[in-house]
């Protein structure tokens, strides 16, 4: 397959390029990067104009649910939703069923990425930190590491004994595995549902309290001060306390980063009165301080990555009592808009930090190769059309699971493809 | 004579209009409990029924007189816990609802939002007669139809709610209710049974009830569940009762005779000591016939609006 890539702004911070430039691809390879560049009849002409070719964005925070719970979603319907929604690479959270805590669940999961999407979208599994996450003994975290784990976590719990977290961080900083940390004091969060503040004390439901969040990272820096080779990154970070945490240990140099989800940037607490169990995930919405804090956390570099928590759940799951009904929403496919309507058009971040906190940034913290736009490369591209005005409809997701809080929302941006393993799916 | 909402979820932003119009409805029908042949025709052909998620006799037999009174069909429906224990969900129990013609729900349920979330399902009319820790609308109309007829008016009324506050739909509704009609709102009970920015509500927050006493009309004094002691929430029923027990030497220290409330069952000598609960100055029993009352007033308007 021969593409001639016509006039895309390609953006793309390990070269440091952006600007707008030809492209010719030639078997999934990068033949050619240049101005007004010619190609004969055998190339398919792709015009990109008003787009943005980047490296391939990644989403280093999802649930694909395979092996366990194939009714919510599948690899391959995970895949899918990760490739309509501009990723071409994915990092799965160990919470399947079995866990991802031995060698064979891990070659398992990455395989089926490649057998069930060819290479289009890249599986990194993330390993289990304890044996079946229970926080109790150490999972196996050598053989994980060699058999492609790229992460540890026990996401969706915590690593809540202090002492297991010691021998995690002790023991991964030999392997140079990020320890990814799901940060929820659990005696603090039992029953508590939403964030607790005053939309809970006035909707009566029971409190997950912003402090939850914020003693169990202050707990781990101090920690990660003892453990100075190993590496920690906070998932989902919500709170402008948290945040200022993580903030102060950066400046002290401690191997830290942190990611937070579009729902924490785009959705405040409030949003919990309409009972829509599409609001309910864990972390909970804060409230709009925290919001703020969060942009403003992705705009000075403390919150290094954009990861969505994509948690899938069927709707009769999802259609219960609001007390009953599982955490957590869909979010492949509403990252790249939320971003580019909440922070780019808001004047957060630019385009080329948005690209660095979906790409560089992510791949950097769990130790993937970066992905350089030059010639003799393997195409592994995202493309976005970064002024598309577009309607979310959740029926028309990929995901085997539609329960997300924005359909029918307006946003700006929208990847209109992705291209990897000389697969490309603008063609 | 309609309320601007089909269902009564709660009493935050119920307008002092509709309030005031229930509360007069309910006048009229506290007349009709008076006459020896206790029942009008209003409600004759609906149906009701009585959902109740979460084990309640006297709120039950409350609405479920109410309803016969008013002559509509009623039938009783009790499961309890959540919809997810007992293997159908909610959204399906409402479905059969819907298929057997049914045409007001009154729904008490252990979950927060379970009347909102069935009054967006069915087609007819939805009465919270509870719901989680959220709200108790009938509940706080009784309370403020008790206060009324004692005192004419509920504007600038000063009333404090003593106890566990967290845990309390009775509290929330009072407040949202009583603020509504312009009456001074207090909430005093254990720090670790407060809940967080509950002063963004619009009512001052005590720890004493010596602190707040002198300065009430009325004191509705809320049921200290006894799994709250169990689960860590404060060291003793003793230390509780003498700290936040309303007792006759507490409020005989107020410059003036306080009216003593109480939503039922009491704990008595726990949070409310026997002599006030019997004494002159307790409306806990005129509580309990008002909600009667109340609640025929919220049925008939909802049940004979378009």
């Amino acid at each position: 397959m021969k593409l001639y890539l016509k006039s895309g702004r390609v953006i793309d911070p390990n070269t440091g390029k952006d600007e707008s430039l030809d492209m010719l691809i030639v078997d999934g390879t990068i033949e050619k990067i240049g101005k007004k560049l010619s190609a004969d009849k055998t190339y398919q002409v792709v015009d990109l104009k008003e787009k943005i070719i980047t490296p391939g964005f990644i989403d280093m925070h999802v649930h694909l649910r395979e092996p366990g719970y194939e009714h919510k979603e599948t690899i391959e319907t995970g895949c899918a939703s990760a490739a309509a929604g501009g990723f071409t690479a994915v990092c799965c959270m160990p919470n399947t069923n079995p866990a991802i805590d031995d060698e064979s669940v891990v070659r398992y999961v990455h395989d089926a990425g490649k057998r069930v999407t060819k290479g289009l979208v890249d599986v990194f599994p993330i390993a289990a930190a304890t044996k079946g996450r229970k926080g109790e003994e150490l999972s196996p975290i050598a053989e994980l590491a060699q058999a492609g784990a790229v992460g540890l976590s026990d996401d969706g719990a915590p690593i809540a004994s202090a002492g297991m977290m010691r021998l995690v961080l002790e023991y991964s900083s030999m392997f140079g595995l990020p320890v990814i940390q799901h940060s929820e004091e659990p005696t603090m969060t039992k029953g508590g549902v939403m964030n607790e503040g005053f939309e809970s004390t006035r909707l009566g439901m029971p409190g997950i309290p912003p402090i939850a969040e914020e003693l169990m990272i202050a707990r781990d820096i101090i920690l990660l001060g003892y453990i100075p080779n190993a590496k920690y990154h906070v998932a989902h970070i919500s709170t402008a306390h948290a945040i200022e945490h993580v903030r102060r240990a950066k400046a002290e140099k401690l191997h830290i980063t942190a990611e937070a989800a579009p729902h924490h940037f785009t959705m405040i607490d409030k949003s919990v009165e309409s009972f829509d169990t599409n609001t309910k995930m864990n972390p909970p919405l804060r409230t709009r301080d925290d919001v703020e804090a969060v942009k403003q956390g992705l705009k000075d570099g403390t919150i290094d990555a954009i990861a969505t928590d994509h948690a899938p759940h069927t709707i009769d799951e999802k259609e219960v009592e609001y007390t009953e009904a599982p955490f957590g929403i869909v979010g492949l496919e509403t990252a790249i808009g939320l971003s580019i309507t909440e922070l780019v058009e808001k004047n957060y971040l630019t385009l080329y930090q948005l690209v660095e906190k979906f790409t560089n940034n992510p791949r950097r913290i769990v130790g993937l190769p970066q992905i350089k736009i030059e010639e003799g490369e393997v195409a592994n591209l995202t493309f976005i059309d970064p002024n598309l005005e577009w309607i979310v409809d959740t029926n028309a997701f990929k995901s085997k699971s539609k329960n997300s809080p924005f359909n029918c929302w307006k946003l700006k941006g929208k990847a209109v493809g992705i291209m990897n393993n000389g697969i490309c799916t603008m063609v | 004579m309609n309320l601007q909402s089909r269902h009564l979820l709660g009493l935050e932003g119920v307008s002092k209009e509709d309030i005031t119009l229930i509360l007069d409805t309910a006048e009229s029908f506290k007349e009709v409990l008076g006459r020896p042949i206790k029942k009008v025709p209003p409600l004759q052909g609906k149906t009701i029924v009585n959902l109740f998620f979460e084990s309640s006799t006297r709120t039950r037999i409350s609405f479920e007189l109410a309803e016969r009174r008013l002559s509509a069909d009623v039938v009783n429906f009790a499961a309890g816990g959540s919809s997810v224990s007992k293997g159908e969900t909610l959204k399906d129990t409402a479905r059969n609802i819907e298929a057997m013609k049914i045409d007001m729900v009154v729904i008490r349920h252990s979950s927060t939002g379970a009347p909102h979330f069935l009054s967006r399902v069915v087609k007819a009319n939805v009465v919270n007669a509870g719901d989680g820790e959220h709200e108790h609308p009938t509940q706080a109309l009784l309370d403020m139809m008790t206060l009324r007829e004692k005192y004419g008016t509920l504007d600038g009324l000063r009333v404090c709610i003593v106890g566990d506050i967290l845990h309390s739909r009775v509290a929330r509704s009072n407040i949202f209710g009583l603020k509504t009609m312009g009456a001074e709102v207090s909430v005093c009970g254990p720090a670790t049974l407060m809940p967080r920015y509950v002063e963004d509500l619009g009512v001052k927050v005590f720890y004493k009830l010596e602190d707040i006493i002198p300065h009430v009309d009325a004191l509705n004094v809320l049921r200290i569940q006894l799994e709250r002691q169990k689960s860590g929430l404060f060291p003793s029923l003793r230390e509780y009762h003498r700290y936040f027990g309303v007792t006759k030497e507490k409020v005989d220290r107020a410059p003036k005779p306080i009216t003593i409330m109480h939503p039922g069952p009491i704990n008595r000598d726990v949070e409310l000591s026997s002599d006030l609960a019997d004494g002159e100055h307790s409306v806990i029993l005129e509580q309990v016939t008002n909600g009667e009352a109340v609640r025929m007033a919220v049925l008939y308007v909802l049940g004979t609006s378009n």
